[in-house]
């Protein structure tokens, strides 16, 4: 692999890198920036963000929404996905999104409801 | 006839020599194994998610749990240090990419020089992953555990409700007491270390000091511990079995016991990975020094090294998120 068959834009081409090393140091900025954001979030907690939303904290899907844009650019950039074939991408991306998405959603379904038989009286102390 | 036709541009995908998904062996092999990888942690965390919905209103508060920074003895510091933590294998994660960047132009001595800089990144964060275990093992306030397995911390309700140390209140008694241990009786029987203050002492401090009261492992709807009254304190006391200092996989004076078991299970596992990242980023290094691959004519190896150390940085990611964010 020759040293300029790397796709050097991020931001569906809004941020164009010179080389290959720029889009590194680019894409770290853009990394700690979202780090930056969420560790102050979570030290400051602004009272506005505590509200439930879709049974969820607002605070906790930002800090979820912000994780998976973390872990796209880490994908993406660092572990040259941008520069992989379509097929490959598909196939790791889908199938984790699925399989990860499926899990979660049936276990914690699940704890949910366990906690809602507890709560009803049946268990005085769960441990 | 068709097959005669050699050309690029009619270049068929059935007359072999293709690589699939264009990717070479290695890489691909690499690939699988991240997604294999990727599910085990999902598989983890996902039942973290389930134990902490199963026990959503008495969950232990990330917050009040890693409050240490090093050299800052006594002054609370929620997160800053996993903070540092995870700036520290996002910054190993750049040396890395740079090391693979410069195996691109052939480029020995920068490979070599940017992969020990991704080593010396990942030992600082086992190191400091070493310190955050410490810190959790050790425990800094102490509580009580009671007959119904519930953890009860105390707070000091002339002091804004602030947690307060069992060894700021409680009067040890002069020992009568050792350890049990193989050694000293029965050969087949000994016990887990003893605790600083037998309940005895914990119970007498807390009856003869008004101040005290206890909080429980509620949460309000406010995502603060509840503070017991001074009678619901007596009462809870009262009914202590266990003095806790500490974390161990049976019993956390943070408490619920699968905080603890969740949270040695998933942060060992990772630690686990960036040491073994360690060492096989070691290996790969002496090859560069010793020349392997400018024999070889590709630094592919270092790309591949490189893939399963983000997929390390990747992984911490979400451990953050999900153990001391949300």
């Amino acid at each position: 692999m020759g040293q300029n068959s790397h796709k050097l834009e991020i931001f569906r081409g809004l941020v164009k890198f010179k080389s290959n090393v720029q889009k590194i140091w680019g894409v770290l900025i853009f990394l700690s920036i979202v780090t930056i954001v969420e560790v102050a979030l979570g030290i400051i907690k602004p009272e506005i963000l505590m509200n439930t939303f879709l049974s969820m904290k607002l605070i906790n899907w930002i800090f979820l929404i912000l994780t998976i844009i973390k872990a796209y650019y880490i994908t993406w950039d660092f572990m040259h996905m941008r520069d992989e074939s379509f097929s490959l991408q598909a196939s790791v991306v889908i199938t984790l999104i699925f399989l990860m998405a499926y899990l979660a959603f049936i276990l914690l379904v699940e704890g949910n409801y366990i906690y809602d038989v507890f709560f009803e009286g049946f268990v005085s102390w769960d441990f | 006839m068709s097959s005669t036709i050699s050309s690029a541009e009619v270049q068929n995908d059935w007359d072999g020599g293709g690589k699939p998904f264009k990717v070479s062996y290695g890489k691909l092999m690499m690939w699988f194994f991240i997604v294999s990888d990727a599910l085990t942690f999902s598989g983890f965390l996902v039942s973290y998610g389930f134990a902490r919905f199963k026990h959503i209103d008495s969950w232990p508060i990330a917050d009040e749990v890693f409050t240490h920074f090093p050299f800052l003895h006594g002054i609370d510091a929620p997160m800053y240090y996993v903070a540092l933590m995870t700036f520290i294998l996002i910054f190993s994660s750049v040396t890395m990419v740079l090391a693979v960047d410069a195996g691109h132009n052939n480029n020995k001595n920068k490979v070599a020089f940017y992969m020990l800089l991704t080593i010396v990144g990942g030992a600082v964060f086992v190191g400091s992953q070493a310190w955050e275990w410490a810190n959790f093992i050790r425990g800094e306030y102490g509580a009580l555990e009671t007959k119904g397995g519930q953890i009860v911390q105390f707070v000091d309700s002339e002091n804004s409700n602030k947690r307060i140390a069992l060894k700021d209140f409680v009067v040890a008694n002069p020992k009568f007491r050792e350890q049990h241990q193989s050694s000293k009786g029965l050969w087949y029987r000994d016990e887990s270390s003893l605790p600083t203050f037998t309940i005895d002492e914990v119970s007498q401090a807390f009856f003869s000091n008004p101040n005290l009261l206890v909080r429980s492992e509620k949460i309000n709807e406010k995502g603060k511990k509840i503070i017991l009254s001074r009678e619901e304190s007596i009462e809870k006391v009262s009914q202590a079995v266990y003095v806790v200092e500490g974390a161990n996989l049976i019993r956390n004076e943070y408490g619920n016991r699968l905080f603890a078991d969740f949270f040695f299970f998933i942060t060992g596992f990772h630690g686990f990975h960036v040491f073994s990242g360690v060492v096989i980023n070691f290996i790969i290094f002496l090859n560069v020094i010793l020349g392997t691959y400018e024999k070889r004519g590709h630094y592919e190896m270092v790309e591949k090294v490189g893939l399963y150390w983000h997929f390390v940085d990747l992984v911490w990611v979400f451990v953050f998120t999900f153990f001391y964010l949300v």
